[in-house]
C-alpha cells in the first residue's frame, strides 16, 4: 500500500541528521525564569502570585481566563520577583511573572491517579484543563477546549500528530524512540472520553524506526493503529493530516470535529499521560536546538519559562555569528533578534542560521509559473492572492478563497521570482480576521 | 552576542529554483530544435538566430535603459523569446526579418505590456504573426536549397502524400525549430523531467486536436493522416514551448486542461477550415486572449471546500 498523503506540498531540506541522533538531555534553567501569562490561543491567564511570593516547583501562579484558556504553572521553586510586562518572542511586552531560582525545586505533592477507569469524562478533561495544556506542535489551543467537542460520540478518530514534517525538528523523533509508552498511554486517556473512536499514530515514513517501534508496541491494541504517511511538508498540518488518515477533507471554517477527528501533538499527549498518571501539570517540554549555526545540536528537556539563551549555550554556543535564529522549524517558526526570550508551552526549537536564505534573495517580477498552485495544499493561487493582498484588495481575496491558506509557507518556499506570497497573503489574512471581529 | 540577528516572517529558506535557471532550462531545451534546424537549412538559419535573439536582447536592455528601469536581461527570459520567434521563421528570410520580430515581440508584446510576466500574449508568436500579416511572402516562403517550397502540411492540404518517418526526422522544409519531431520531443522531456512544464497543456491539446481530425477530419481514423498532422507545421513545437509559455496559460490547474483543449479545437479549425495549411500560431494567440476568463471560470474553491468528500 502506499503511504498516505494529501495533494500539494513539497520536501525542503529537512537537516534532522543534525540532531536526529542525540538522545533528550535535561537540563536546568541558571537564570530568572520568565513566565508570560499569554503562551496560548484565547484569554491570557491571570496571575494569583504577587511579587516577594515563595512558590513551589508545579504551584500555579496563573489561572486560567476563561474556558478557551489555560492555567500557567511554576517550572521551578523561588521567589516571584516581579509581574511585570516582558519582551516574548513577537517582539510585544507582555504580562510575565517572573521567579527567581532557588534551585532547590521543592515540588507541591502531586496528585496521581491510577486507575484510568475509575475515572469519569469530565474527571479527565477537567484534569486536563487544571494542567494547563495546550496543543504543543505550535499553536497552543487548549487542549481541554479540543477534547471536548459537542457530540463526542462522533468522533471516530483520535489522531496523534507525529508526522513532524518540519525540517530540522527531531523533538518528537526523540520523544518516540525514548518514551513512546507515555504517547501511547497519552493516546489511550483520550480514547477514554470518546467511546466509538480509534486512536491512530500518525508518523511520516522518513521516521521508518519509530514506525516499527510502535507498530511492535500497540500490536495487542485493539484501539489503536499506526499509520506510515508520506515524508512531505505540510503533512502535519491539521487538516492535511485528517485528510491523509480518513480520506475527509475540511476547509478553514470547519473543525476536525467536523470530520470525526481529534488530532493532538505527540508531546501533548505526553503532557496528558503525565498529568493523569502522575499528576504533574505542564512544566517542561522537548526542544530541539539546531541548525548549522549551533556547535552541538541537542534535544533538551527544558523547564518552561528558561530562556533561549541558556539553551544555546548549553549546546556549546554559536559557530561564529548567526544571521538569523529561529524559535520552531525553517518553514512556519518565528524569527528572533535575539535570544533573551523564555522557552513557552508552544516552543518545539532553536534553529540558528549562519546565512539568512531570506536575505541573500531579492523579490523580482513573477512569472506566472505556477510553482505556487502545484504545491499549495489549500488548493488556492497564491501568486493571484498575493496580488490582492499587495493592492489592499479585500474583497478579491476573500472571493477567491485567500481565508483557505494555512500559511505553511510552500509558495514562498518554491518561488523562483523569491516573491513574499506566504507573507503578503499573511498579512491580509490578519487584516480580514480583525475587521471579522470589529464588524 | 553583541549583534542582532534578522527578523522576517515565514518561511525562512528558500527553494534552489530561479527565474534565471529556469529560463537557462528552456533555452537547453530548445538547443536541440535548434541545432537541428541550423544542419537541415545552414548558414542563413544560423544568422536568422542570432540576429533575432541578439536584437531581442537589445531591444529588452535599450527599453529598460530608456524608461530607467531596473534592467533584467541577466533572467535570460529575452534570449528565450528571440531564440522561439527564431524558431518560427522560414530559413530563407532576410536577416533583418529577425530584427523586426525581435523588436516587436519585446517592446510592443512584451514591455510594453509591463516586461516579463505581464505579457498577455507569446511574444515570440505574436511578433510571428505580425510578421505574417506585414511580410506575407517572406512568411510563407519555405524553398531553401534541397527542398520544394511546399511544406507537408501545404502537400496534404492539397491533396498530396508524404513521407511520415522523413517528417519524424524532421528533413522537410518549415520553420528552423518547427520541422524535427525527435528534435523537440528531446527538448520536451528535459522540460518535464526538469519540472519545468508539466504534460496537463501539450496533452490535453494534443489529444483534442487529435480527436478533432478524426471526427471532423474526414478520414476518420486514419493513422498517415494523422500522423502527419501531428508531427506537421508547428504543432509540437507550438505544443510544448508556446502553449506551456508560463505568462500566457492559465495558472490554475483546470483552467490549463481547458485552455489545451480549446487549442487543440482551434488548431483543427483552422488545418481544416482556415486558408492555411498552418493554425498553431494563431489557435495559441486566440487561446492567449480567452486566458482571463478561463482562469476566471477555472478558480478553485480551495481545500475542503467540497464537504468532507474532497
Amino acid at each position: 500500500m502506499t503511504n498516505r498523503t494529501f495533494r500539494g506540498g513539497l520536501h525542503p531540506h529537512d537537516g534532522k541528521e543534525l540532531s536526529k541522533d542525540k538522545p533528550i538531555r535535561e537540563i536546568l534553567p541558571k537564570g530568572e525564569l520568565i513566565f508570560p501569562v499569554a503562551q496560548h490561543i484565547g484569554a491570557p491567564a491571570i496571575p494569583i502570585v504577587t511579587k516577594g511570593e515563595h512558590v513551589l516547583c508545579g504551584q500555579m501562579i496563573a489561572k486560567a481566563g476563561g474556558f478557551v484558556s489555560a492555567p500557567v504553572f511554576a517550572s521551578v521553586s523561588g521567589t516571584v520577583k516581579a509581574v511585570e510586562p516582558r519582551r516574548v518572542l513577537s517582539g510585544e511586552h507582555l504580562e510575565c511573572i517572573i521567579i527567581e531560582n532557588d534551585h532547590l525545586y521543592e515540588e507541591v505533592s502531586f496528585e496521581a491517579s491510577l486507575d484510568l477507569e475509575a475515572l469519569s469524562k469530565q474527571e479527565i478533561i477537567e484534569k486536563i484543563s487544571n494542567a494547563g495544556i495546550v496543543g504543543m506542535g505550535g499553536a497552543g489551543f487548549p487542549t481541554h477546549v479540543k477534547l471536548s467537542p459537542k457530540e463526542p460520540d462522533k468522533i471516530t478518530y483520535v489522531i496523534i500528530n507525529c508526522a513532524e514534517c518540519e525540517p530540522y525538528l527531531t523533538s518528537d523523533y526523540r520523544r518516540m524512540l525514548e518514551e513512546p509508552e507515555k504517547i501511547i498511554g497519552g493516546l489511550k486517556v483520550i480514547l477514554q472520553l470518546f467511546d466509538n473512536a480509534k486512536g491512530i499514530i500518525a508518523i511520516e515514513d522518513n521516521k521508518q524506526d519509530c514506525i516499527d517501534l510502535i507498530k511492535n508496541l500497540v500490536k495487542e491494541e485493539p484501539r489503536i493503529a499506526v499509520k506510515s504517511l508520506k515524508t512531505k511538508y505540510p503533512q502535519g498540518a491539521e487538516r492535511q493530516l485528517i485528510y491523509a488518515v480518513t480520506k475527509r477533507a475540511i476547509n478553514s471554517s470547519m473543525l476536525p470535529a467536523d470530520a470525526g477527528c481529534v488530532v493532538n501533538n505527540a508531546d501533548t499527549a505526553v503532557a496528558i499521560w503525565q498529568t493523569i498518571f502522575t499528576g504533574r501539570p505542564l512544566m517542561s517540554r522537548i526542544v530541539t536546538v539546531t541548525g548549522d549555526a549551533i556547535t552541538n545540536p541537542t534535544n533538551f528537556r527544558v523547564r518552561l519559562g528558561t530562556k533561549f539563551s541558556e539553551l544555546v549555550e548549553e549546546a556549546g554556543g554559536f559557530v561564529g555569528t548567526p544571521e538569523k535564529v529561529i524559535s520552531g522549524g525553517p518553514m512556519m517558526g518565528i524569527s528572533m533578534f535575539d535570544q533573551e526570550v523564555p522557552i513557552v508551552k508552544t516552543s518545539s526549537a532553536l534553529l540558528a542560521f549562519g546565512k539568512d536564505d531570506v536575505a541573500k534573495w531579492e523579490p523580482s517580477a513573477c512569472i506566472n509559473c505556477g510553482k505556487c498552485v502545484e504545491v499549495c495544499p489549500g488548493r488556492i493561487v497564491p501568486s493571484r492572492l498575493a496580488d490582492f493582498a499587495e493592492h489592499g484588495n479585500t474583497e478579491a481575496f476573500e472571493k477567491n478563497n485567500g481565508m483557505e491558506c494555512c500559511e505553511c509557507g510552500c509558495c514562498s518556499y518554491i518561488c523562483p521570482a523569491k516573491r513574499q506570497l506566504t507573507q503578503s497573503i499573511k498579512s491580509m489574512r490578519k487584516m480580514v480576521l480583525a475587521s471579522r471581529k470589529k464588524s | 552576542m553583541n549583534g542582532l540577528t534578522n527578523i522576517s516572517s515565514n518561511p525562512h529558506t528558500r527553494s534552489k529554483y530561479t527565474t534565471g535557471n529556469i529560463m537557462l532550462t528552456v533555452i537547453l531545451a530548445l538547443l536541440p530544435a535548434t541545432l537541428f534546424g541550423i544542419y537541415n537549412f545552414g548558414f542563413n538559419a544560423l544568422v536568422l538566430i542570432v540576429v533575432t535573439v541578439l536584437s531581442s536582447v537589445l531591444s529588452e536592455y535599450l527599453y529598460q535603459k530608456f524608461m530607467k528601469k531596473k534592467s533584467t536581461i541577466k533572467d535570460f527570459s529575452a534570449i528565450v523569446t528571440g531564440l522561439l520567434l527564431a524558431l518560427n521563421l522560414p530559413p530563407s528570410a532576410p536577416w533583418w526579418i529577425g530584427v523586426i520580430g525581435g523588436v516587436f515581440a519585446i517592446i510592443v508584446v512584451k514591455m510594453l505590456f509591463g516586461g516579463l510576466g505581464q505579457n498577455f500574449m507569446n511574444p515570440a508568436l505574436a511578433a510571428r504573426c505580425f510578421l505574417m500579416i506585414s511580410f506575407a511572402s517572406i512568411m510563407t516562403n519555405f524553398q531553401v536549397d534541397g527542398y520544394s517550397g511546399a511544406t507537408p502540411l501545404a502537400t496534404l492540404k492539397a491533396g498530396g502524400s508524404v513521407d511520415i518517418v522523413t517528417m519524424v526526422l524532421g528533413r522537410i522544409s518549415g520553420t528552423i525549430g518547427e520541422t524535427s519531431m525527435i528534435a523537440i520531443v528531446l527538448g520536451a522531456c528535459i522540460l518535464i523531467l526538469a519540472g519545468i512544464i508539466d504534460l496537463k497543456i501539450p496533452a490535453s491539446y494534443l489529444i483534442s486536436f487529435l480527436l478533432f481530425l478524426t471526427f471532423f477530419g474526414g478520414k476518420g481514423f486514419d493513422y498517415p493522416y494523422l500522423s502527419t498532422h501531428l508531427a506537421g507545421g508547428g504543432l509540437m513545437l507550438g505544443a510544448f514551448f508556446m502553449a506551456t509559455d508560463y505568462a500566457t496559460r492559465p495558472i490554475t490547474t483546470n483552467g490549463q486542461i481547458l485552455y489545451g483543449v480549446l487549442l487543440g479545437i482551434l488548431t483543427g479549425l483552422f488545418r481544416l477550415f482556415g486558408g492555411s495549411a498552418e493554425g498553431v500560431s494563431y489557435a495559441i494567440i486566440i487561446g492567449n486572449l480567452l486566458v482571463p476568463l478561463i482562469e476566471k471560470i477555472t478558480m478553485p474553491k480551495g481545500f475542503g471546500s467540497g464537504g468532507l468528500k474532497a
